[in-house]
């Protein structure tokens, strides 16, 4: 089982390769990709350097190109395909059915993975990509429980990626547009939910306010920890109740099942995060390299070690963890 | 508006709600009596719910079909389980109604005869309408954060016999996910639901802490509490090229609200007195920001 890391510039591209990541995913400078944030992401010359010193140890590259191209910016996607494939990487992982093709059609020989925001979550789907564009890897949405993951593993032929620590996206990926609602701006057309430049924090008699394109979405004591505002971990008026509506201000870890999703025969795991930073991914990838590693040798004894979880913490959005949806109860 | 301009047709999408049995056939013999041209039915957002069974609703499609409307069988949106899959395959082998993908998985199924796209299958560009169009696409469903921008480019470079349909009136379909939020707010999980998004026949309200109507959950779905309305924009879809206008069922209104747009179509009633009316039937506001570009729940057009 691969370990698949984030990498939202050189020096966390190097720290997850150092720390024991078995391929690093990252993505180009504009609307193309799903982390399109300010100050983050690859130039040509950084890609150039980034490939060659993942190359020289043996950990591979993937160039994310997940978000919906437009007519109006059609030829930013296609040219980000040919840049990726120029450049050699392993794989390039695709959401929009339309780049598929073009990709498919031009670079026959690259890799091409559906991304998690390419929405296929049942063998149907993923077949339906595979016979049309060749896809070698699958991303699975969060969205389907362990037993779940297991059994689409069972019935199709396309290696599956699976999300294992990160930031939670609660909706389908790829079909959300709760960011857009707010914002006008969503990962699918943007390549980022809750955008920074539409988020507002204001200091309140009330407390503290975060607003996303105007709307309210939390309003908190100023003594209650603030996670980065989107939707879905917005608090608001239920029925007289005031509560989190969608999902908690949680996020992903599944070390503790890490044994199950080992048997289930997932091909890849992957940490979310390019956002964050190179202590992020360093602490990251070193827990999960162990764990894995652990787990590999011996999964009936494997027990997270204490220590990771402390780790692991500390480097979380929030508070709090969840298994999510790979546990039925979380559904 | 000018009746020598291209007129779109009117279509009804699929009841996204749960309602009782009696309910829905109520809803749908008071909707062959409406102008509406093409009717969707089916189950599109849960599989538990089954009141409704796929002889049911091929039965209404068979009425539908009598009054002398189009009918379309719509599938649902999220398909995960074995036996979710095994239904929707079923639905996909009966030949006799056009079909709405609203999953990948139905793609599959579908390869090879006509289809229908629908909202939630992420057309963005002339290549995916290209492709999907070999694959046998006869109307698209525009998603609907895509504005007129969008809209007029695809218009231009779509295929030979291939149209497009815009989510016209309605609360918008804006994500779906593996928990259902109804039962969630009720402190149930969802094996346990008790079909609790059926005392919510339009769904249940979120406010913002300022008093905001903002989302509206439905089961594994959230709309959005406004209701998206681009009878405004009546005139330019109209220019455009656009095929077919779509008014999304809530449980009260619906037939009132197709013979408003069927009125503005045939130029008996201006748009501006036309969304009058609309604002005195939607559950909350209404919004169009999605057309011009802006924020979703923003209008500027039905202001």
């Amino acid at each position: 089982m691969e370990l698949v890391c984030p990498a939202g510039n050189l020096p966390m591209l190097k720290a997850a390769v150092d720390n024991g990541a078995n391929a690093v995913y990252i993505g180009f400078r504009d609307d193309t990709n799903a982390r399109h944030f300010a100050g983050l992401n690859f130039n040509d010359k950084q890609i150039a350097q980034g490939v060659q010193y993942a190359r020289d140890r043996g950990v591979k590259v993937f160039v994310a190109i997940n978000t919906y191209a437009q007519p109006n910016g059609w030829e930013r996607w296609t040219a980000a395909v040919d840049r990726a494939a120029g450049f050699g990487v392993d794989a390039i992982i695709l959401a929009d059915m339309g780049v598929l093709d073009y990709a498919a059609e031009r670079h026959p020989k690259v890799n091409l993975h559906l991304s998690v925001q390419g929405s296929a979550t049942n063998p149907a789907a993923i077949g339906f990509m595979q016979r049309h564009f060749g896809i070698k890897r699958v991303v699975v949405p969060r969205v389907l429980s362990l037993a779940q993951v297991a059994h689409l593993i069972e019935q199709t032929s396309v290696p599956v990626e699976i999300f294992g620590f990160g930031s939670l996206c609660v909706m389908v990926e790829g079909r959300c547009l709760l960011s857009s609602y707010a914002s006008g701006q969503s990962p699918n057309t943007f390549g980022a939910c809750s955008p920074a430049a539409h988020v507002e924090w204001r200091d309140t008699p009330e407390g503290q306010e975060t607003r996303l394109g105007g709307v309210l979405l939390e309003r908190r004591s100023h003594s209650e920890a603030a996670g980065y505002p989107t939707i879905c971990k917005g608090r608001y008026d239920v029925d007289g109740e005031l509560r989190h509506a969608i999902e908690e201000p949680t996020s992903l870890n599944t070390l503790d099942v890490l044994p199950q999703i080992l048997e289930a025969g997932v091909s890849a795991i992957k940490i979310e995060g390019r956002q964050r930073s190179t202590r992020y991914v360093s602490q990251v990838a070193k827990v999960w390299r162990e764990a894995i590693d652990m787990c590999k040798r011996n999964p009936q004894a494997f027990r997270p070690k204490e220590s990771w979880h402390q780790i692991l913490a500390q480097v979380s959005e929030g508070a709090q963890t969840t298994i999510g949806p790979y546990e039925r109860t979380w559904h | 508006m000018n009746t020598a301009t291209h007129r779109p047709r009117l279509s009804l999408g699929p009841i996204t709600y749960l309602w009782p049995r009696e309910q829905v056939l109520d809803f749908y013999a008071e909707m062959l009596e409406t102008p509406v041209d093409i009717v969707y039915v089916g189950e599109t957002i849960c599989s538990k719910r089954r009141q409704m069974r796929p002889e049911d609703y091929w039965e209404i499609a068979e009425r539908v079909v009598a009054a002398g409307k189009e009918a379309v069988i719509s599938t649902l949106a999220l398909i995960e389980s074995d036996g979710e899959l095994k239904t929707l395959k079923r639905i996909c082998a009966d030949e006799r109604f056009m079909i709405e993908a609203n999953d990948l998985a139905a793609l599959d199924f579908l390869e090879g005869r006509a289809f229908v796209t629908g909202h939630s299958i992420n057309l963005y560009n002339h290549r995916t309408l290209a492709f999907l169009a070999k694959q046998g696409l006869k109307r698209w469903v525009l998603p609907v954060e895509l504005g007129r921008d969008t809209a007029t480019e695809l218009l231009k470079s779509r295929p030979e016999g291939v149209e497009c349909e815009l989510f016209a009136y309605g609360r918008l379909p804006l994500a779906y996910s593996a928990r259902c939020f109804t039962a969630y707010n009720r402190n149930l999980g969802k094996d346990d639901c008790q079909f609790c998004c059926g005392d919510y026949p339009d769904g249940l309200v979120v406010t913002t802490q300022d008093g905001n109507a903002f989302l509206d959950l439905n089961g594994i779905q959230t709309q959005s509490a406004s209701t998206h309305n681009l009878l405004p924009a009546l005139a330019e879809v109209a220019d455009m090229g656009v095929d077919v206008l779509r008014i999304s069922p809530q449980s009260e209104h619906t037939a009132d609200v197709v013979r408003v747009f069927a009125d503005c179509l045939t130029g008996d009633l201006d748009a501006s007195a036309g969304t009058a009316k609309l604002r005195g039937w939607a559950p909350s506001d209404l919004c169009d920001g999605y057309w011009t570009g802006d924020s979703g729940y923003k209008a500027s057009m039905s202001a």
